[in-house]
């Protein structure tokens, strides 16, 4: 494909479509053949994370001096997306991959990068993000889990909750506050721990409607040494990571809620032109056929306001939070109604698991609830148009 | 160890695109281009040898193909092979498997190489000759339906399991030699992410008839000594049951279906 020097670009480069079509080959021919199998076990897929790694999926969104592909964020999100439309659960596994890693990423030093990042690239570990508390929601600044700095270590005291690969991760960036009369924006600083490690704990598994594949943990701290060499930044700036690392991880769950609006999409387009009633293809009643339109212009709406935000962050646009706040609300919301309006089109072959379309309904709700509710997206875009925030 | 690997890209046999022109050839706008099915098994086996064969052991995939070949090579060579010769000139058009295997031996002449890997047949024309007749041109011994192969470098000699109606034929013959490959060798890798970006600065080398030294006049659709004179589509079969399990669930299966059709 020829870009004419200077004139921008409104479509995918030739790396970025090379790579998507080759993740959703991927996707249609080993991922999805597991998705159900994965949904009904709630076990996580070990053999598919393996597979990420050995096509260097998981070394997407690390740079290429560290073994990674040096993917810029709608690459990785692309990626995300491809994955997500034939299993959620998948493709949470490089969006929570690259959410652990990206405190590291943006505020560690060159000693932690070079020190953690080949693992991460190679896909020999995994990492997870450690910040909600069960009384620690969206109101991420009340955290109560403590760390306190003793010689050349910290000793963190407290307890994570809701934390997606929790369980399976072998590094941990866990946020602690380090000084609680700190203004709220500077109580928290940021930590990589290895784990397994003396005082730490998996203490709980829950149950979810939906991403049953992917395991969230409860994690417990109890006198946990962390050396200070693994702490992340200054003291104080773990807020500020956070915020900055949802800017570039909101966009990884938007596309998650594209991939899954279009797995859906597509299974009831599908089903549409093949079932017959009253003597035709139901997508040829006006009411069905509007309905697969709506579908698809949600869907590809959503697409495009990620593919703008993912463009806007990674050109460093001071909109950013906006930017990303807005294509995960946007997709959010569209992946919840495509897959609510699919299970509909299906009518009671939506409703029973022949089909996948009731799956990716369950696995929709969690895009408008996990890294910040819709109603925090809302705030955050609020505060943007006010000028308050930024 | 040195192998070329003969690859050819067909219509995607996924995408219900296949079909003929008015002309009796194969219409290539009709559906995307692929790496032939049997030719990535071919491809895969090569770079199992070469992954345990001596540092510098390289795969050079050589085709016969329209000039838009070198998108449909970039799949082959992401998966990991070293290079690409393209053999590309407007008088190849309507090549019957004589002209085609002329052409390759034409272009395997300019190589050096230990082994040349080809599938057994290609989805779009499942002629399953070309390969037979490229070694009968390179006067190579030829090694046909191989489910394992098995290179001695030291020496040069290549053992190859060939399938046959009772079991398996054990061929043995001196290198270089040409093998055709069946699906049995194993199932081809996806390309990894780093194989695709690398893929893209890899080397494909274009050939014209001039550049093989071939005479346009003596290849091609003028001078094919085969014609297509019609095609049908074959009648439909009735519903396939397909027999699963181990082999004593199987059989009792197929006694039960044997039985309700008072054949046995």
């Amino acid at each position: 494909m020829n870009e004419t020097a200077g004139a921008p670009t409104y479509r995918l480069t030739e790396d970025q479509q090379l790579l998507r079509d080759a993740v959703r080959v991927l996707a249609d021919e080993r991922v999805a053949p597991r998705a159900a199998e994965i949904d009904r076990t709630a076990e996580f897929p070990e053999d598919l994370r393996q597979l990420l790694a050995a096509q260097d999926i998981l070394a997407l969104p690390f740079p290429e001096e560290h073994g990674g592909l040096g993917g810029d964020l709608l690459s990785v999100c692309l990626a995300v997306e491809q994955l997500s439309r034939a299993c959620a659960t998948t493709g949470l596994i490089l969006a929570a991959h690259e959410l652990g890693a990206l405190p590291i990423l943006l505020a560690g030093s060159a000693e932690q990068q070079a020190r953690w990042i080949p693992k991460l690239a190679s896909g020999e570990w995994l990492i997870c993000f450690a910040l909600t508390e069960a009384e620690a929601g969206s109101d991420v600044a009340a955290a109560r889990t403590r760390a306190v700095r003793d010689g050349d270590t910290y000793r963190i005291t407290g307890s994570k909750r809701f934390i997606t690969h929790g369980s399976v991760a072998d590094l941990v960036t866990v946020f602690a506050v380090t000084d609680a009369e700190a203004p709220r924006h500077r109580r928290l600083t940021c930590f990589v721990l290895e784990v397994p490690a003396p005082g730490f704990a998996i203490t709980r598994l829950e149950h979810k409607m939906g991403l049953r594949g992917s395991p969230t943990a409860e994690l417990a701290f109890d006198d946990v040494r962390v050396p200070v060499a693994n702490r992340i930044g200054e003291e104080g700036d773990g807020f500020g990571i956070a915020m900055r690392t949802f800017e570039r991880s909101r966009p990884a769950i938007a596309a998650q809620a594209v991939g899954i609006a279009q797995g859906a999409l597509e299974v009831a387009a599908a089903y549409a032109a093949d079932r017959r009633q009253f003597g035709q293809r139901i997508g040829d009643l006006q009411m069905v056929g509007a309905m697969l339109a709506d579908m698809d212009a949600a869907t590809e709406s959503a697409r495009q306001v990620l593919y703008k935000a993912c463009a806007e962050i990674e050109a460093g646009s001071p909109d950013a939070g906006r930017w990303a706040a807005m294509c995960k609300l946007v997709a959010g919301d569209a992946a919840m109604r495509v897959t609510t309006d699919a299970v509909q089109v299906l009518g009671g072959y939506g409703y029973i698991d022949d089909f996948p379309v009731e799956r990716m309904m369950r696995d929709a709700k969690i895009t408008q609830i996990y890294e910040g509710t819709q109603q925090i997206q809302r705030l955050v875009i609020a505060r943007a148009l006010l000028g308050k925030g930024r | 160890m040195r192998i070329v690997v003969l690859v050819k890209p067909v219509p995607d046999p996924a995408s219900a695109g296949e079909r003929l022109g008015p002309d009796g050839r194969l219409d290539r706008t009709a559906a995307p281009a692929v790496v032939n099915g049997n030719d990535e098994y071919a491809l895969e086996a090569a770079l199992k040898l070469i992954a345990a064969a001596p540092e510098g052991s390289e795969v050079t995939l050589v085709s016969m193909a329209p000039p838009s070949a070198p998108d449909t090579l970039r799949k082959a060579l992401a998966m990991g092979a070293t290079r690409g010769v393209l053999v590309t000139d407007p008088a190849l058009a309507g090549s019957d498997a004589v002209s085609t295997s002329r052409v390759l031996a034409a272009a395997l002449r300019d190589l050096e190489y230990d082994l040349v890997l080809a599938g057994v047949d290609t989805s779009d024309g499942v002629g399953g000759t070309v390969p037979a007749a490229v070694a009968a041109h390179l006067r190579l011994p030829y090694l046909s339906y191989a489910a394992r192969i098995e290179p001695d470098e030291a020496a040069k000699t290549v053992r190859v399991r060939r399938i046959s109606p009772t079991g398996y034929d054990l061929l043995e013959a001196p290198m270089p030699a040409l093998i055709s490959c069946t699906q049995v060798l194993g199932e081809p890798r996806y390309p990894s992410l780093k194989g695709i970006m690398g893929a893209r600065s890899k080397e494909i080398a274009t050939r014209s008839l001039a550049d093989l030294g071939l005479d346009p006049a003596t290849v091609g659709g003028t001078v094919a000594g085969t014609a297509l004179l019609e095609t049908r589509t074959p009648p439909l079969r009735g519903a396939t049951e397909i027999v699963r399990g181990t082999p004593p669930e199987g059989a009792a299966r197929i006694l039960e279906l044997l039985a309700t059709r008072r054949l046995i």
